[in-house]
């Protein structure tokens, strides 16, 4: 209980911090450059209470979700098949290491030839960004399983898939969830990047379009916006994490 | 693992040979995708023709620059907050949602507030650098023997002397893990504010390139810079994995 109210009292410090930062800066650089955090947070309440507003992010919405089931689901199952398959597994790893660390966002001229403009390469892009963590996570949680586990699932003679449901998935679930907790993230920014081209909805677009007009005021509320909503679905992630770790 | 690497090989060599002949065949047209050969044939035509050694020298260059920033602040910040407790609890939460959050959201921001030069790029290379290189320091520091600090209190060393001496090359396997994230978010960073909005560099080409339908430039600079990317990155990670083998030893 104390924990978590000291550590309710950084996060006002720091938000304090930065909001401090925040107006110094507004101060500092002035009206043409920036909005000053109290103009940036009314202005998005009121594109809050627009409807067009809810259209982008409606839009925004199903595209990352579809991308982030994707990116769990595909990343799961490619983590658990390199996981249980040693020789896969050696095979792949470098590989998945290497897709991790490439600057992705090179890659979308192909996607957008691929699947063409529209909600099918958002997703197809949020995807590529997201589903290799949550791979190399998983992969790396089923191969570090206790080994008595898996011999203890075999003496009792659990077929393969009781196996993997009951003991395997439970086993290396804080890892797994910790990959997942990493692909959210990176699906959101894959996904944006890939409304900021070649899309004609989204928040990202939204984005795009208000850097060639100039329109400083949207640029700010969306960037705020997106990152309280970033920062606070990731801390729920993160409790959850600590606490799937605490129990293991 | 030589089994592996030979595995491995083969899947790559196969993978670009089932493209080749897809393309050959006509499954994948050229105006999706030229084949690989062709590819390869379009990248030492413009290597050869150095046009493109202007983008590249930008795009290296401010890599290189984000890179240097991140791993000198990143260092130095990770020692002082190290130092500070209280400041660390304050930054804690910061790091943790840190890289949940899109950082290339900020990139308007920062053409508005610096212009469309260089400085957005780097800067966008830099914040997404700096962090890991932070934690990482943190990481390494947490793992310094308490009998190290305490030679260093008997031989009278300051505390950046302590640093610089005993800490900091301790740690540095650790930081060094921090530095070889650092290259790939650096690449990624600003390779990525050049795709969205530029007027230099290899991912200004690749996007000019796109808009024009120009596969003959586009596709070789694609390859051109997962190959730089990639080398970067596997030789670090060989580097790296060098390093921990000597610390688990010694």
């Amino acid at each position: 209980m104390r924990r978590s109210w000291s550590a309710m009292r950084n996060a006002a410090a720091l938000t304090v911090a930065i909001l401090a930062a925040w107006q110094l800066l507004y101060e500092f650089a002035g009206t043409y450059a920036l909005t000053a955090p109290l103009a940036t947070f009314q202005y998005a309440a009121g594109m809050l209470a627009t409807q067009s507003f809810w259209v982008h992010v409606a839009e925004t919405g199903r595209a990352f979700l579809a991308a982030l089931a994707i990116s769990v689901a595909g990343g799961l199952l490619a983590g658990f098949a390199f996981g249980l398959h040693r020789l896969s597994g050696e095979v792949a790893e470098p590989m998945l290491v290497a897709l991790y660390s490439i600057p992705k966002i090179t890659l979308y001229p192909i996607v957008l030839l691929i699947f063409g403009i529209g909600l099918p390469a958002k997703i197809a892009f949020g995807a590529i960004h997201g589903i290799v963590p949550v791979a190399i996570f998983a992969m790396t949680a089923v191969r570090n399983v206790n080994p008595v586990l898996l011999k203890t699932a075999r003496v009792m003679r659990l077929g393969p898939w009781t196996q993997v449901l009951t003991v395997l998935f439970p086993a290396a679930l804080p890892e797994i969830f910790t990959g997942i907790r990493l692909g959210f993230s990176l699906t959101l920014i894959g996904t944006l990047l890939g409304e900021m081209f070649g899309s004609q909805r989204g928040l990202g677009y939204l984005l795009m379009t208000a850097i060639g007009l100039q329109n400083i005021d949207v640029i700010m509320a969306v960037t705020l916006m997106l990152v309280i909503f970033a920062a606070s679905i990731s801390t729920v992630l993160i409790v959850i994490d600590r606490r799937l770790h605490r129990a293991a | 693992m030589k089994r592996a690497t030979a595995y491995r090989l083969g899947f790559i060599a196969a993978a670009v040979t089932a493209l080749e002949v897809l393309c050959r065949a006509g499954v994948i047209k050229p105006l999706t995708m030229p084949a690989p050969s062709v590819i390869l044939g379009d990248l030492v035509v413009i290597l050869g023709s150095g046009k493109m050694n202007g983008a590249m020298a930008k795009t290296l260059a401010n890599v290189a620059i984000a890179i240097v920033l991140s791993v000198s602040a990143g260092v130095v910040a990770g020692a002082a907050i190290h130092r500070w407790r209280a400041l660390r609890d304050g930054l804690e939460p910061l790091f943790a949602t840190y890289y949940a959050i899109p950082v290339y959201a900020f990139y308007p921001l920062f053409i508005v507030l610096f212009g469309l030069g260089d400085v957005p790029q780097i800067l966008i290379g830099f914040m997404l650098a700096v962090v890991a290189v932070i934690v990482n320091t943190l990481n390494g520091l947490d793992r310094v023997p308490r009998v190290l600090a305490k030679t260093a209190r008997i031989y009278r060393m300051g505390p950046a002397e302590a640093a610089f001496k005993v800490t900091l090359p301790y740690a540095a396997p650790y930081i060094f893990t921090g530095v070889k994230l650092a290259v790939a978010y650096a690449f990624i960073g600003v390779v990525g504010a050049e795709f969205i909005m530029s007027r230099t560099g290899l991912g200004y080409e690749i996007n000019f390139a796109f808009n024009n339908f120009d596969n003959a430039v586009m596709y070789p600079l694609i390859l051109l810079i997962l190959a730089i990317a990639t080398a970067l990155n596997m030789s670090l990670h060989a580097w790296e994995i060098r390093l921990l083998r000597r610390r688990e030893r010694g």
